[in-house]
């Protein structure tokens, strides 16, 4: 299976009331900076290099995600890259991802991204419509995306745009609008995300106010209906509950090693990290401090960043492996469930949540009700 | 624990009982008890007259000395009665007086009146401050009835609100005494407690039993000590009891062997025996107070009595509760904790039940309510149980137009088919209050089927109304309503007085098409469709979504009277699922995984057990819990 290095750029030029991301906007570095974040990454690189020395590792995917990483100059993040590459070295059809803040690219920096290796750009579009982007606290002007769109294209990077659904607000029609908007910039992949406020955040803090309503998930069930229908009649398919893509060679693989259980290393901070069982050594995630400064600092004591790791028990990696690969259209393996498990398959196509011709050839994946349900089917199969 | 006033000078105790148990002549005993309502200061009087007459001394003393238990010290009431041996002289004579202990509150009429049968006269103790309670009342009736001497008496004199005249005036009109024949005493301060003792001596009767008949000896009170086995209490009323004799239960002829016989000074003493007309304890080493019955006579094996004495009745539950464990696994420690409970209590009754809601548990009967939330509370303390209880229900009698009968204990047995009638207990209520609250508390009985019998003026303040009420309608919060609407000053007494037909009927309540038993109920007609609809609508609330429909219905027979339904959830899924998000979602679903452990599947609808606990918890209906009784 294949191994991911995942960066965590942990900047944004303001936060977003809906995000509880490991991000800081310039209010709240406490003394951290971009240039220590750059160079205790490279140091953190240089650290796992050493953890995996002798396994002959060779990187499949990059995923730069934020905060913002494109608030980063480009030649930075090109060093960031060169690191990942210095230190394990790159398959040769690698995918290399960076999440970009549409009003934070300019035609100029995609070209130079392109130029360090970057092959996919993921654009945080989020809306199409002014009202819904002000709720969310975006600063980007919608028409900011089509330019960032062409860049892209014209850098010869593919192109994914993500989309949230079911703001406090958003009518269905304004969520038709965003699609509409979405499709017509002729994404290689779209990612919609139901939104979920979180109690730490500014949007948590107004619901518990009173002063936005709750999230209706019978609406956002609406939308994503809505979503699929669009989608799938702009040619872009499915493959994992909030990811479609313009056939298979599109698919983010990076995400895909997430959902299959697949190796990865997270640099930055609060990056998390998860090896399978090696040897001896069980299944295994970490993940690191969250504060950028002493982040820096640890890295400058040349000690590990490492919050907190856990080792996951078999039964714990079993449910792991039920909850993210039913999530995935390709589906499960039956053979991989217990045998109580397997047992509940029959009634749960029955009830319209699992394909039947998947589970006909042994295979376990769910319907387009079945995906709105989920976590149903995991509670009954993990 | 509040602070022991110290006695005046003049009255040091007299340090020995000069009086010899077994040899004290009948002539120099005087028995009696305290009919008194809870708050009214009977455990401090009676704290007083151990440290006046010198049985305690004061270092010892704790306040309320004769209520042992905690739950009756939290409560402030007493459970179990127990008899105090006290020397008391009057002139140049040496008394003995046997000072047994009541139940106050309305469950336990029967052991009251077997206290009352073992005394001669009893010190009727009213607050000052709040005038006579509706079970004192009843009570004073039984021992009138019994013909025991009653001295009246104000109690708390000290208290800033007490209003001795008012309230003697109602003593006056009830006992038809005079004014100055009510004694007025502070169980606090002491203050006219000696006075209190005197009168006992020089007004109740002197026990009048045949020394020389055979022995007969009546059960007053039994309890379970875990280190002796059941103590039993006893009033000698005929011959005498030794040391070492065998004695008979005349109610179910069983002989016991006595390993020890004593009086209670107020730890037990073991003596030589009970004379004619004394009280005291015996052991005999039964484990089980069931096979030593408050009521029941004693008597010798050797030379035994031919007619028992009168008012024998065994406990009859008139409440039933299903009681289940929470935690599943826990099923056997509640058999235990009830087995053990059930050797200190012969009122609790219990059998294994199963519901479909709830699992595993035992159908109980009890006493009464308050029975119910004692027995309840103490197998919570006592053994750690978190429970859950079903609705209580009372009796109901079913008559088949087959001719046959079945009594019903759980509404959810209640037979389908050809019903000729339904019969449910009936109680006689008497209710005290101001006069102010007659229209609300005749409105509150009247929404409860009463029906009014009598009204009558204790005072020009104060009322005395009796209705009949059926005992299913005042086991359903009615003594809380009754609190919340008279502000707290209406009292409430009943006693059971038989059956009455009835137009009930079985409201099932059924989720997706599958009967809760646990909320299945016997409810008049009218109020059927009320039930009906509160039920099904708080489930509705209670009970999560599902991926799919489910109907909440509530029906009598096949006919549905309500209906809610729970709209199918549309969405159950975490949008996103990347690197940091994995094991909080893991995490996650193996909470849900253990809550789906508590959780009981009804048909194919997963219901959170939180959600049958919550239906089941009556106290969001605008009623108060846990109020003092």
């Amino acid at each position: 299976m294949g191994f991911g290095v995942y960066l965590h750029v942990p900047f944004c030029a303001v936060r977003c009331g809906y995000c509880d991301f490991t991000t800081y906007a310039p209010g709240e570095l406490q003394g951290a900076t971009p240039e220590g974040y750059v160079e205790a990454a490279l140091g953190e690189l240089e650290m796992a290099r050493g953890a995996l020395v002798g396994e002959d590792r060779v990187v499949d995917t990059v995923f730069f995600g934020g905060g913002t990483p494109t608030l980063l100059e480009p030649s930075v993040l090109g060093r960031l890259l060169d690191g990942v590459r210095d230190a394990w070295g790159f398959a040769p059809d690698a995918e290399v991802t960076v999440e970009a803040n549409p009003d934070s690219v300019t035609e100029e920096t995609l070209a130079s991204l392109a130029g360090s290796g970057f092959t996919r750009v993921s654009l945080g579009m989020q809306s199409g419509v002014g009202r819904v982007l002000a709720v969310l606290d975006r600063t980007h002007r919608p028409e900011n995306v089509a330019r960032a769109v062409g860049g892209a294209r014209a850098a010869s990077l593919d192109v994914s745009i993500d989309l949230i659904y079911g703001t406090p607000g958003e009518s269905l029609g304004e969520w038709q609008d965003s699609i509409d908007a979405a499709l017509d910039l002729a994404p290689d992949h779209l990612s919609a995300y139901a939104l979920v406020i979180e109690p730490a955040t500014r949007m948590g803090a107004a619901l518990r106010r009173g002063e936005i309503p709750p999230v209706d998930p019978d609406l956002q069930a609406e939308m994503y209906e809505a979503a699929e229908e669009a989608f799938a009649a702009a040619g872009l398919t499915w493959y994992e509950i909030s990811n479609w893509a313009r056939g298979e060679d599109y698919r983010c693989r990076h995400n895909l090693g997430y959902w299959r259980g697949a190796d990865w290393w997270g640099i930055g901070p609060g990056a998390h990290s998860y090896l399978g069982a090696r040897g001896d050594s069980p299944a295994t995630r970490w993940w690191n401090v969250k504060h950028p400064r002493l982040y820096a600092e640890r890295i400058a004591d040349g000690e590990s960043p490492e919050a907190e790791r856990e080792s996951l028990s078999g039964e714990q990696v079993h449910m792991e492996a039920v909850m993210l690969g039913v999530r995935l259209r390709e589906g499960l393996d039956a053979e991989v469930l217990r045998d109580s498990a397997r047992d509940r398959v029959s009634a749960l196509v029955e009830d319209g949540l699992l394909d039947a011709d998947q589970a006909a050839r042994g295979r376990v994946g769910l319907t387009r009700r079945g995906r709105l349900l989920a976590d149903v089917v995991v509670r009954a199969l993990a | 624990m509040g602070v022991v006033r110290p006695l005046p000078e003049e009255t040091i105790p007299v340090p020995a009982d000069p009086n010899e148990p077994a040899s004290t002549p009948q002539s120099v005993i005087r028995n009696f008890c305290i009919i008194a309502h809870i708050d009214h200061g009977k455990s401090t009087l009676a704290d007083r007259m151990l440290q006046l007459t010198g049985v305690v001394d004061q270092r010892a003393m704790r306040d309320q000395y004769l209520d042992r238990m905690d739950i009756e010290r939290e409560r402030g009431i007493t459970i179990k009665a127990q008899a105090v041996r006290l020397p008391w002289r009057v002139g140049d004579v040496d008394y003995t007086l046997n000072m047994i202990d009541t139940p106050g509150h309305v469950d336990f009429t029967y052991e009251v009146s077997r206290s009352l049968a073992a005394s001669e006269g009893a010190v009727l103790l009213v607050d000052s401050a709040q005038g006579i309670e509706a079970q004192t009342l009843a009570n004073l009736y039984l021992a009138m009835e019994g013909d025991l001497t009653i001295i009246p008496v104000l109690n708390k004199i000290d208290l800033p609100a007490a209003d001795p005249d008012r309230y003697a005036a109602e003593l006056v009109r009830l006992l038809g005494c005079e004014p100055e024949d009510i004694l007025r005493v502070s169980g606090k301060t002491g203050d006219g407690v000696s006075a209190l003792l005197d009168r006992i001596v020089r007004e109740i009767p002197a026990p009048a039993g045949d020394p020389d008949a055979p022995i007969r000896a009546m059960i007053f009170d039994s309890i379970y000590d875990t280190y002796r086995g059941v103590v039993t209490y006893v009033r000698v009323i005929d011959g005498a009891l030794k040391a070492r004799d065998r004695i008979t239960m005349m109610s179910t002829r069983t002989t016991h062997e006595l390993l020890e016989i004593g009086v209670i000074s107020p730890e037990p003493v073991a003596t030589k025996g009970l004379a004619a007309g004394e009280v005291g304890y015996l052991i005999t080493g039964v484990k089980d107070v069931r096979r030593s019955r408050v009521g029941d006579t004693v008597t010798g094996a050797t030379r035994p009595a031919t007619t028992a004495l009168g008012g024998y009745r065994d406990p009859k539950p008139m409440v039933f509760s299903g009681l289940y464990p929470i935690d599943g696994s826990d099923y056997p420690n509640l058999r235990d904790a009830l087995e053990r409970l059930q050797l200190n209590d012969s009122a609790l009754s219990f059998e294994p039940e199963t519901s479909v809601a709830l699992g595993f548990g035992f159908r109980c009967g009890f006493l009464g309510l308050l029975h119910l939330e004692i027995v309840r509370e103490r197998l919570e303390r006592e053994s750690d149980l978190e429970l859950i209880s079903t609705a209580p229900n009372v009796v109901y009698t079913v008559a088949m137009d087959d001719g046959s009968v079945s009594i019903v204990t759980n509404p959810s047995e209640f037979p389908e088919g050809k019903i000729h009638e339904v019969k449910e207990p009936l109680v006689r209520a008497t209710v005290i209050a101001p006069s102010e609250y007659i229209g609300t508390i005749i409105d509150l009985c009247q929404e409860r089927r009463g029906v009014l019998q009598s009204m009558e003026y204790l005072s020009e303040q104060r009322v005395e109304i009796r209705y009949t009420l059926p005992l299913a309608e005042i086991i359903f919060d009615f003594f809380d309503a009754l609190k919340s609407r008279t502000r707290g000053y209406g009292s409430l007494d009943y006693e059971t007085i038989g059956d009455q037909v009835a137009d009930l009927v079985k409201v099932d309540i059924l989720l997706q098409g599958e009967k809760v038993d646990a909320f299945c109920a016997v409810v008049h007609k009218d109020e059927a469709y009320a039930y009906g609809l509160r039920l099904t609508a708080k489930l509705r609330k209670l009970i999560p979504r599902q991926q799919f429909e489910v109907p909440i219905q509530a029906a009598i027979g096949s006919r549905v009277i309500a209906r809610e339904t729970i709209r199918a959830l549309r969405k159950d899924v975490l949008a996103k699922c990347y690197g940091g998000d994995i094991t909080r979602k893991r995490k996650l679903l193996e909470k849900q995984k253990e809550g789906k452990k508590r959780m009981k599947t009804i048909g194919r609808v997963d219901v959170p057990q939180e959600a049958f606990i919550a239906a089941l918890d009556t106290s969001d209906d605008g009623s108060k819990k846990n109020q003092k009784r």
